[in-house]
């Protein structure tokens, strides 16, 4: 298990937005729910690599910018009837600060 | 806690497609509200009565049609007592009683009883041999006997008796169909395409014995021959009565519930007694009894909606269309098409290709559609139909269909049954229409956004969309359930564009989550269809009160640049009426060059695309390039786009006006303006149209006297020529005219409908009226774009670039350095 980063303060993102967080293995996309839970997948799209960091964030779900591929966040499965999966990472907020834990692909 | 701990109960009676359809909505909208239990007198789980013509024609089989297998049914907590009939409803005592005797309470009933079809009081109706059209043990009859017996006589030349006919032939055997009328499906066709229908089925091999009437079936103990009152007999194995069906309502009237034809239901689909309700066939709403498969989807809906104590939907009853299940028959009817003295008919006969249309008009309006050989346009037709759409404007070529002939994207093809399963149907996103079918049958699909869902088809640009309908219609039959005449704005909601922008106003609603507290939305925030569509709404209807909310806008217009497939952004400098300077170029040069911007291309609408732009160097580009003057283009937005222009009379030796001066003075005037969709305009100096006005949303042809205003053109999806608005005098009256004319579609036009489909909505005469008749409305309408204007015309790169605005959206979060293995 990698540990815990903390990659900034929750308020920087914002209620139903994301921001990115880049990493040497590709831009991960954090995300902020209406109720300011947050987070994190790989932000490419398991359709075609749409950045999802860009895309409208709506209950637990965000939907790609460029063909509408809708991703639950806490899974990265795509909704039926679309399928595939994004790379997910474990990320929480203690006392207004996001952490994140980036999983390597490898390990999962 | 006490709540839940006793649930209500729900008794449903029959397990057909209406009695689960609602069953599944109610699911959905309130899945822990009741204990709920079905009673089947069928064998089996729920099926899809409308394919037993394919089982017949062995083109499908029992399983492929099975809709709800029974692990369906214990998974959602459902008791399927299937096989069981109910003999009785206790009201006193709110109890159902089965044959067996066995009691079972209800809090309350729902009736989905069905029909049966109607048997001849002839001689010899319970020989053996003789058989209905109705349920699969019917259609494995009729099988059976087609595996040994040769003659077939089918009783009813309507739509049931062509499919059982037709499947009966398939299958191998000789076949005569007995109508009593001469003219074949007399309720859905007119006379003509009766006897194409007839000539067509004919040379298929299918024999007519019409009109006759059917005085007695002849036999033993098995059919052997069918009398008929002219007093030939013909020879018969197997006769299927087809003559029609008759709402099954024994149970309600013995229940003492108020029956007519069927059981009669208020808009609610609530019978007399207000516990029990009814839907499907067995039921009359409005004094209509519905025999298909679409009402019964929208009864359904409503009637779930109530017993989910979600009481505001109501049944307005439904305008139903048919269609033959006969492969390579391609036939479509809607409406009312009996003649009438207050009626008009538009036809269009051409033998040779085998193609009839009539097209039945009442006051202005389509009230009756009958197409055969090219039914393309029937859904189109059916739409309007539905919609009470004034067709006075496109009666000339109304009977041609939609101007979807010149349409891009499927090879020009129009009709599907002549088309091969290889055949591309979406040319977006590669969609076959084997694929479609296949996916149809096998995922049980029954709507246009199922089929969206599954295949992707027709979920991009949209244009085969009359296509996949058509598809749907002749996979399932006529009866597949067409898209709503009010459509939802989305699946968030039951409400339609055109509810939420009353709403707003009547309510004065001014942020989203008011709005959708207030309507009562399903899901929590939305989805990325609804909120660029409310926040919209909200901007165009509040302007300088309603707080934009970035969230809810589209990527592009929330970074004001366009994404690209590889996650990077275009840029497009605004050029007003195309012009431009050597400064401008040379700064686009020098920012390409600066920013290694890979592709720089000239765009259709007179300006230079920048491609590859990576998303942190949006800002600093931006800032470049205002310092050369360039503004944002909005090459991004749902909004006004460019003016292209021709050079007029400043240099054109035609030229009849400063067609250029006057683009860029429109330009200046109605830049940074919201609308639901984009919105492209042009001026041509003259008649010779150089800069192709008369595709354009708005386009504007100079003449010697002036300036002829056209609008609701369109050269994209479809190739549509403008419509004319009017003429007027002088430059200044002009860009009044187009800002009303704007102003009025921002106000009406629902989010992503472009402004020939706003008109097409709408009508022609009734925006020329609102924009050039009335002088005072015009001037209002100008006016509150004006008023908007002075909010949104402030240039979004600026304010990034140098302002600071939404910095956060431009740079990362955070940078993780080298990340060490795990």
């Amino acid at each position: 298990m990698s540990k815990w980063i903390e990659i900034g303060r929750l308020q920087d993102i914002p209620r139903l937005g994301s921001r990115v967080v880049r990493t040497a293995s590709g831009n991960i996309a954090v995300f902020r729910t209406e109720n300011d839970e947050v987070f994190a997948l790989d932000d490419r799209c398991p359709h075609k690599g749409g950045p999802l960091s860009q895309g409208i964030v709506h209950g637990k779900r965000v939907t790609c910018p460029l063909h509408n591929f809708v991703i639950e966040l806490e899974s990265g499965e795509a909704v039926a009837p679309d399928e595939g999966c994004t790379h997910s990472h474990p990320a929480k907020v203690e006392n207004g600060i996001v952490w994140l834990s980036v999983r390597q692909t490898a390990a999962v | 806690m006490l709540e839940r701990l006793t649930k209500q109960k729900l008794v449903v009676i029959g397990n057909g497609m209406a009695g689960i359809r609602t069953v599944e909505t109610l699911l959905e909208r309130a899945p822990d509200l009741y204990d709920i239990t079905v009673f089947g007198a069928e064998p089996y789980g729920n099926y899809n009565r409308i394919l037993l013509s394919p089982v017949l024609a062995g083109e499908k089989t029992v399983d492929d049609i099975m809709l709800n297998t029974e692990q369906w049914y214990r998974d959602n907590g459902i008791t399927l007592r299937k096989g069981e009939t109910v003999t009785m409803i206790d009201r006193r005592t709110c109890e159902v009683v089965t044959a067996d005797g066995d009691r079972v309470p209800y809090d309350r009933l729902l009736i989905a009883t069905g029909s049966n079809p109607i048997v001849l009081p002839i001689p010899g109706n319970k020989l053996k041999g003789v058989i209905g059209f109705r349920d699969i043990h019917d259609v494995e009859q009729m099988v059976e006997a087609s595996a040994t017996r040769r003659n077939a006589i089918v009783i009813g030349g309507g739509l049931l008796g062509l499919e059982a006919a037709n499947g009966l032939m398939k299958r191998g055997m000789n076949v005569t169909v007995v109508h009593l009328l001469d003219s074949l499906m007399e309720r859905q066709l007119d006379a003509v395409a009766g006897g194409l229908l007839r000539k067509s089925l004919e040379e298929r091999g299918m024999v007519f014995k019409m009109p006759a009437e059917t005085e007695a079936i002849l036999g033993e103990d098995h059919v052997t021959s069918v009398r008929f009152k002219d007093g030939t007999e013909l020879p018969a194995d197997i006769v299927v009565m087809a003559v029609g069906i008759r709402p099954n309502i024994e149970l309600a009237k013995k229940a003492g519930l108020y029956c007519e034809r069927g059981i009669v239901v208020s808009d609610t689909m609530q019978t007399y007694d207000g516990r029990i309700y009814a839907v499907g066939e067995c039921a009359q709403h409005r004094r209509q009894v519905y025999g298909l498969v679409a009402p019964l989807f929208d009864q359904a809906k409503v009637c779930a909606n109530h017993l989910a104590m979600k009481g505001f939907a109501t049944y307005d009853g439904s305008v139903t269309s048919t269609k033959l299940k006969v492969t390579g028959i391609d036939l479509f009817s809607a409406g009312d098409f009996a003649p009438g003295p207050d009626k008009e008919e538009i036809v269009l006969q051409d033998a040779n290709r085998g193609v009839y249309k009539r097209i039945i008009l009442k006051d202005k309006k389509i009230v009756g559609a009958v197409l055969y050989g090219d039914t393309v346009d029937g859904p189109w037709y059916f739409q309007h139909l539905r919609d009470g759409t004034d067709v006075s404007a496109m009666r000339e070529r109304l009977v041609f269909g939609a101007a979807n002939l010149g349409d891009g994207g499927h090879a020009g093809q129009n009709s599907v049954a002549a088309m091969s399963d290889a055949t591309e149907i979406c040319g977006c996103n590669g969609v076959c229409k084997g694929t479609i079918v296949k996916a149809i049958t096998e995922k049980k699909l029954f709507t246009l956004d199922d089929v969206r869902a599954h295949t992707k088809a027709s979920s991009s640009c949209g244009s085969c969309t009359g296509l996949v309908e058509q598809v749907l219609a002749f996979t399932l039959g006529g009866d597949y359930s067409a898209a709503p005449k009010v459509k939802p704005l989305c699946k968030c909601t039951d409400h339609s564009h055109d509810d939420v922008r009353r709403v707003i106003v009547e309510q004065s609603l001014k942020t989203i989550p008011e709005l959708m507290k207030f309507m009562d939305w399903k899901t929590p925030n939305g989805c990325h269809s609804c909120r660029p569509a409310l926040n919209y709404y909200l901007l165009s209807t509040w302007p300088g009160e309603y707080q934009d909310d970035q969230q809810s806008r589209f990527i592009n217009e929330r970074v004001h640049a366009n994404i690209q497939k590889d996650g990077t952004y275009s840029v497009v400098p605004r050029m007003w009426g195309g012009l431009t300077t050597p400064n401008e170029l040379r700064a686009i040069a020098d920012v390409a060059d600066k920013f290694k911007i890979p592709t720089v291309k000239v765009t259709g609408g007179q300006r230079i695309d920048l491609l590859g732009v990576r998303k942190e160097d949006l800002p600093a580009v931006w800032a470049d390039l205002n310092d050369a003057g360039l503004v944002s283009g909005h090459a991004y937005a749902k909004g006004l786009r460019t003016v292209k222009t021709c050079v007029g009379s400043e240099w054109c030796r035609f030229g009849t006006q400063d067609s250029t001066g006057l683009g860029v003075k429109i330009e200046k005037s109605m830049w940074g303006s919201w609308t639901p969709a984009k919105v492209k305009l042009a001026v041509s100096g003259c008649p010779r149209n150089c800069a192709e006005a008369t595709c354009k949303d708005v386009g504007v042809i100079c003449v010697d006297s002036g300036y002829e205003i056209h609008f609701a053109g369109a050269a994209g999806l479809h190739i549509k020529g403008t419509e004319f608005l009017c003429k007027v005098e002088t430059e200044e009256e002009t860009i009044e005219v187009i800002a009303a004319l704007t102003q009025l579609y921002r106000e009406q036009g629902w989010y992503l409908e472009r402004m020939y489909k706003w008109c097409d909505r709408v009508g022609l005469e009734q925006i020329r009226k609102a924009v050039v008749e009335d002088h005072a409305n015009r001037k209002a309408l100008h006016d509150r774009f004006v008023y908007s204007q002075r909010f949104s015309q402030d240039d979004p790169w600026a304010a990034r670039a140098r302002r600071g605005v939404e910095r956060n959206e431009f740079r990362p979060m955070a940078e993780l350095a080298e990340m060490e293995p795990a």
